[in-house]
Formats: C-alpha cells, sequence, structure tokens
C-alpha cells in the first residue's frame, strides 16, 4: 500500500513539473547523455548558463532511445515549451515530419538543417576548427606525419578530417595525413578498443599526433595517444584535462552559446540557418593549464593569425559537406 | 611488406584477438552442454563495468578482474535459472541479458562516477600493464627470432597469456577428463546422461559457470587491459562475433583458437587499408574486411567448407521423462 502511494505521489509530481514547464524552453539531449563530457555536456552548460543568469527553468530530457526523438518533441510541444532546443543531428528527420504540426513553436536544432517557417537550424565550421587544430598538430609533429581517427563515417565527420587535413597542409605542404573511421555503423561512436588498435596503426605508419572526432571510440583513441608517446587531440568540449601534458588541444565546438543565445531568444528566436565559425566564437581551440607547455607562443601567434584571416575572409576553408570532396585529403 | 610491419599487424591481431578467443571459449563450454548463450556480449560487458569500476575504487587491478568475473557469473546464473531450472527458452533468456548489461552498466555508472555513463580514468596498478617477457631485451639484436620474440610474443598483459593457456586446458577438460565426457554427453544426449545416474542440471550449471568465468576475463581484459576503463556499449558486438567463430570452430577447442585468431587478423587488416593498398595494388574497401567474418561463418554455415554440427540437444531445456 505503502508502495503504491509512493507511486501516486511520484506521478503527480511529475505531472505538476509538466505543468511548470508551460512557456518555459526546453531542451532535448541526445543519446550520449547530458553528462557526456562533450557534445551534450556542452549543451547543458549553455541552458545552465542561461537559467542562472536569468533565474529562469527550463525543462529537459535525456533521451535513451530512437524512437523517443518524435515523442519528445511532441510532448514538449504540447506542453507549450518555446523555444525547444535539440542537440544531435539525428533530430533532423523526426522534425522535420512535425515542425508543421506546431506552427506556433519555435524549434531550434544544433548540427543540421531542416527547412520549416518555425525552425533555426544551427550549424557549426566544423571545418575552421579543424583547420586550427590542424595547424597545431603539423607544428607540433616531429615526424611529419598525422593522423585522424573519425567515429562513423558520415559526411560530417568526413567534414572534420578535411578541414584538419588542410590545415596540417597549410603549416607543411609536404605533410603525411592519414584519415581512418571507426566503422559505418553508430557502434562506431562507442568502440574504445577499436579507436585504441587504429591510433597504433597509424603511430605504426610514422603518426605522432591524432586527433580524435570520434564520441567514446575517442577515449581509446586519446588513451592510446598518451601511452604510447603520442600527442592526441580532442574534440567538441575541452578534453585537454584527460591526459594533461599527452594532449595537445582541442577542438572545441561551442554548443552551450548556440543553446544559450537560443534561450535568451526565447519564442523570437529568428527561423532560418545560422553558422558558428571563428568569428563568431563558435569553434576554435582549447588553451589551459594542462597544454601550455605543449603550445609555444609562436605556435599559438600563428594560429591567432589564421583565425583572423578566417574571421575577415582571406582564408576559407573547404567545407566537405558543401560538395562531397575534399581537396587536402582522400578518403 | 617488411617484417616489422607484419609483426606489427600480428601483434594488433593478438590483441584482437584475445577477447574473441575468450567469448569464444565461453561459448563452447556453454553450448557444448546444450545451452545456447547469446548472453556472451551482455557478460563481457558487465565484467568490463565491473571490473574497471572496482579497479579504480580500489586501485587494484586483480580486485578489479574479480569482481568483473562476479558480475559475469551472476549473469550466467541468471541465465541458468532461467534456462535450465525452469527451462525458459535460451535465445529469449540471452537477449534479456544483453539488454539487461547495456542498460544497467551505463546507470550504474553515471549513479556511481557521475561521467555520462563512464568509469575514470585507470592508471598505474589499477590496469594490467605489458609485461616484458625474459630475455625480449637482450634477444631483440638477433636476426628474425629476435624481433619475433619481442614485438610479438612479449610485451601484452597476463591476461592473453592466460587466454592462451586456456585453450590447451579446454582441449584437455572436454576431451580427456571424466567430467569433460559427461558435459559433452549432456550437449548430444541428456537423457543418456541422466539414465547413468549422473545429474543434467548440475553438468549445466557447471557449464554455464564456466562460461560465466571466462566471459568476465574477456570483459576485464576489454576495460583494464585493453582500455583504461569502462565506457558505455564497449564491447561492441565482440559477444556475437565470438559466437559467429564458434559456429567457424565447429564447436572445438583449437579451432576456437584459429578462428579467433583469423577474425582477429582479419580485423587487424581492416585499420591498415594501406598496407592492403601496397601489398595487392589497388584498394579494397574496409567495409568489406569487416563484414568478411560473417561471411565466412555463412560460408561455412551453408556447408561449402565442412560441416557445422552443433551439439544435438543445444537448445532445448532437459525435461525428465514424467
Amino acid at each position: 500500500m505503502t508502495l503504491f502511494t509512493k507511486f501516486l505521489g511520484a506521478t503527480a509530481a511529475l505531472a505538476l513539473s509538466a505543468g511548470a514547464a508551460l512557456a518555459d524552453p526546453a531542451i532535448i539531449f541526445d543519446l550520449g547523455g547530458k553528462f557526456d563530457k562533450s557534445f551534450n555536456e556542452s549543451a547543458f552548460n549553455g541552458a545552465n548558463r542561461w537559467a542562472e543568469e536569468t533565474g529562469g527553468k527550463f525543462a529537459e530530457v535525456e533521451l535513451q532511445s530512437d524512437a523517443q526523438r518524435e515523442q519528445a518533441l511532441r510532448r514538449f510541444a504540447e506542453s507549450g515549451a518555446n523555444p525547444i532546443v535539440m542537440a544531435g543531428f539525428s533530430f533532423a528527420t523526426p522534425l522535420g515530419d512535425i515542425a508543421a504540426d506546431y506552427p506556433d513553436t519555435k524549434f531550434v536544432i544544433i548540427d543540421a538543417v531542416v527547412d520549416a517557417p518555425n525552425v533555426k537550424s544551427v550549424v557549426f565550421n566544423e571545418e575552421q576548427g579543424s583547420y586550427l587544430v590542424g595547424m597545431l598538430a603539423a607544428m607540433a609533429s616531429k615526424t611529419g606525419t598525422v593522423s585522424f581517427v573519425g567515429g562513423m563515417d558520415i559526411p560530417l565527420i568526413r567534414k572534420f578530417a578535411c578541414g584538419y587535413a588542410e590545415g596540417a597542409k597549410a603549416v607543411n605542404p609536404d605533410i603525411n595525413v592519414i584519415a581512418n573511421m571507426t566503422g559505418t555503423t553508430p557502434a562506431a561512436w562507442n568502440d574504445p578498443v577499436k579507436g585504441t588498435e587504429l591510433t597504433l596503426a597509424q603511430k605504426s605508419q610514422g603518426s605522432d599526433v591524432v586527433f580524435q572526432a570520434a564520441g567514446g571510440t575517442g577515449v581509446g583513441v586519446l588513451q592510446a595517444a598518451a601511452d604510447n608517446e603520442m600527442l592526441g587531440i580532442g574534440v567538441d568540449a575541452n578534453q585537454n584535462y584527460m591526459h594533461p601534458g599527452q594532449i595537445l588541444t582541442s577542438m572545441l565546438k561551442r554548443v552551450d552559446i548556440a543553446v544559450y543565445d537560443a534561450f535568451i531568444a526565447g519564442d523570437a528566436v529568428e527561423p532560418g540557418v545560422a553558422s558558428l565559425g571563428v568569428a563568431e566564437d563558435g569553434v576554435g581551440y582549447a588553451m589551459d593549464e594542462n597544454n601550455k607547455d605543449l603550445v609555444t607562443a609562436e605556435m599559438q601567434a600563428k594560429v591567432e593569425e589564421a583565425k583572423a584571416s578566417m574571421a575577415d575572409g582571406s582564408i576559407t576553408v573547404h567545407d566537405y559537406m558543401s560538395d562531397e570532396s575534399c581537396p587536402a585529403l582522400t578518403f | 611488406m617488411d617484417l616489422l610491419t607484419l609483426l606489427q599487424l600480428l601483434d594488433s591481431t593478438v590483441r584482437l584477438a584475445t577477447p574473441l578467443l575468450l567469448a569464444c571459449l565461453a561459448g563452447l563450454f556453454s553450448e557444448r552442454a546444450g545451452i545456447f548463450d547469446i548472453g556472451l556480449e551482455g557478460k563481457m560487458l558487465a565484467a568490463a563495468f565491473l571490473s574497471a569500476a572496482i579497479a579504480y575504487t580500489t586501485g587494484n587491478v586483480w580486485l578489479g578482474l574479480l569482481a568483473g568475473i562476479g558480475a559475469s557469473l551472476l549473469l550466467s546464473a541468471i541465465h541458468g535459472v532461467a534456462s535450465i531450472t525452469f527451462r525458459g527458452n535460451q535465445l529469449i533468456s540471452g537477449v534479456a541479458i544483453n539488454f539487461l548489461a547495456a542498460g544497467l552498466t551505463v546507470v550504474i555508472a553515471q549513479s556511481w562516477f557521475g561521467q555520462g555513463g563512464r568509469t575514470p580514468q585507470l592508471a598505474g596498478a589499477a590496469r594490467f600493464n605489458p609485461i616484458t617477457l625474459p630475455f625480449a631485451d637482450s634477444l631483440r639484436e638477433v636476426p628474425v627470432i629476435g624481433p619475433i620474440y619481442y614485438e610479438l610474443i612479449s610485451g601484452h598483459t597476463i591476461l592473453v597469456y592466460v587466454a592462451l593457456l586456456i585453450v590447451p586446458l579446454s582441449w584437455w577438460v572436454l576431451y580427456s577428463t571424466r567430467f569433460g565426457l559427461r558435459l559433452r554427453a549432456v550437449g548430444e544426449n541428456p537423457a543418456a546422461v541422466d539414465t547413468a545416474g549422473v545429474s543434467v542440471v548440475g553438468l549445466r550449471f557447471a557449464a554455464v559457470m564456466i562460461c560465466g568465468v571466462l566471459c568476465g576475463l574477456a570483459g576485464a581484459y576489454l576495460a583494464t587491459a585493453l582500455q583504461a576503463g569502462f565506457t558505455k556499449d564497449m564491447s561492441a558486438g565482440r559477444g556475437y562475433i565470438a559466437l559467429a567463430a564458434l559456429i567457424f570452430a565447429k564447436w572445438k577447442p583449437w579451432p576456437c583458437l584459429w578462428a579467433t585468431m583469423l577474425f582477429g587478423f582479419l580485423q587487424a587488416l581492416a585499420l591498415r587499408p594501406d598496407l592492403i593498398e601496397r601489398t595487392l595494388g589497388f584498394n579494397v574497401q574496409t567495409q568489406l574486411l569487416d563484414a568478411l567474418p560473417y561471411i565466412l561463418t555463412v560460408v561455412i554455415l551453408a556447408g561449402f567448407v565442412g560441416k557445422a554440427i552443433p551439439p544435438r540437444a543445444g537448445g532445448e531445456p532437459y525435461v525428465k521423462e514424467r
């Protein structure tokens, strides 16, 4: 009986909290979960910053399976949350399906483009951030070979690889860039063992700096780099702390800024496509006390120079997704 | 391809094949006793998680290993109770174990460590470190044998050598002991074993428990030897590849070794597209290499290369005549 009452109480509390979400912004995290130390956590930090600065409240949900995407979107839209922010390219299809059903609700999707009158699509110029870490990699490499480990072989990840190769070749035109993808299924995001073996295989081909854009697989890449006297490069969030002194830098993707901006704008979010690049501080590279001995002032000056040239348009980095080809790298 | 590159490739093969070998031998014991086990994957995952979690909290990898084996044994016991005691469907019980492990590991890891379903990084004595075999350094300069000994045979973690020793041990247990004979018999004709006055239930439970110990070793190898910590779903389908290897090996211990080494070699080769291109002169899609183990298994199952005959009583719960 007491257990039953507890359940009743829990249901009531849930119903209450759903009611309180009215007209507040909402955020949906992707399968990695909001404490993934990477993409989703960055989104969560942005939402948190908004809550702390404005004292507002937001509704949130962490998805457990692909099937929940549409359901979560509909539930938030029906409870009146506005805007609804979703982190991850996997939301593109469900959002495309339901956006027209809720014309008064504004949706913000990060990492994908959905063409609908009430959707704002935020994409990042990952190729620019990858270019910057590619430059650092080429400057730090002693062997003249640097490498890249991607997760699932999708255009977005090739975009990272392509920018990285272009940046490395901008510093040293003769540099050898090796790029490997972990796999072609979503399991490729969570195979650290294969990440380690790929890194070792790249090391035996001469690579001494490795950049990973591979989710959980990347943990194995950075571990292998740290265990085998290579330098790793983190991705999305600042991962320098994972192996202090053995991670050259991290390519930052400021998902938190995208979420924060959307929450600040509230239901006045401008529909359309926004791309955040170096000029908007949407992408960049991470410097902190963990890697200050690895990146010399001279290296940093060169990268800052490239950053300024990108912002004023005198350097353009090729975007793989614009034409599905890469001048600096063959896949 | 020069010797050093070949050795690096084989070195990678050994590392990739070891978890497959342990899981394959685990499946061998279970299936030879007539209990199909597609829960190898889940048991590896649970063992990987608990071994990393305990190794991190105690700082002792051996305690972690024990905890990992314990987690795997617990799931084995569930499988045993469901499929032996209650005569449930073995495949469904196995699937349930896979789901249970995939979900529980992440939830518990999140509540213990709060790092998004990961355990913290292991360092020092909290993980298995490579061991250099005696004379490896002094023999290194000897032509041919030196590099083979130094690069390929020496420098693995202790679990690799344990796994390789378990192969002859399994062969001896299954084919030269009374226990092994009975275990094989219970997978072929449990009624005959029962008539001889030997407990079918006891034998099957023993087999399922041995399977649990071996899966525990495989999981602990993933999280504490190959990697330095647990990440969600890190077994990445290795339990299923091990099952394919078991069919490929026709349910025999020594072929298990060759099958898993072959599968490991194909995986290692898929990581080196540059080598394939240099040796063959043209580019082979890595996806094709990734799929090869499964293609080979289908070929074997279709009966092109000998016949794979599973244990006759496999998958059927034993019901004493009423």
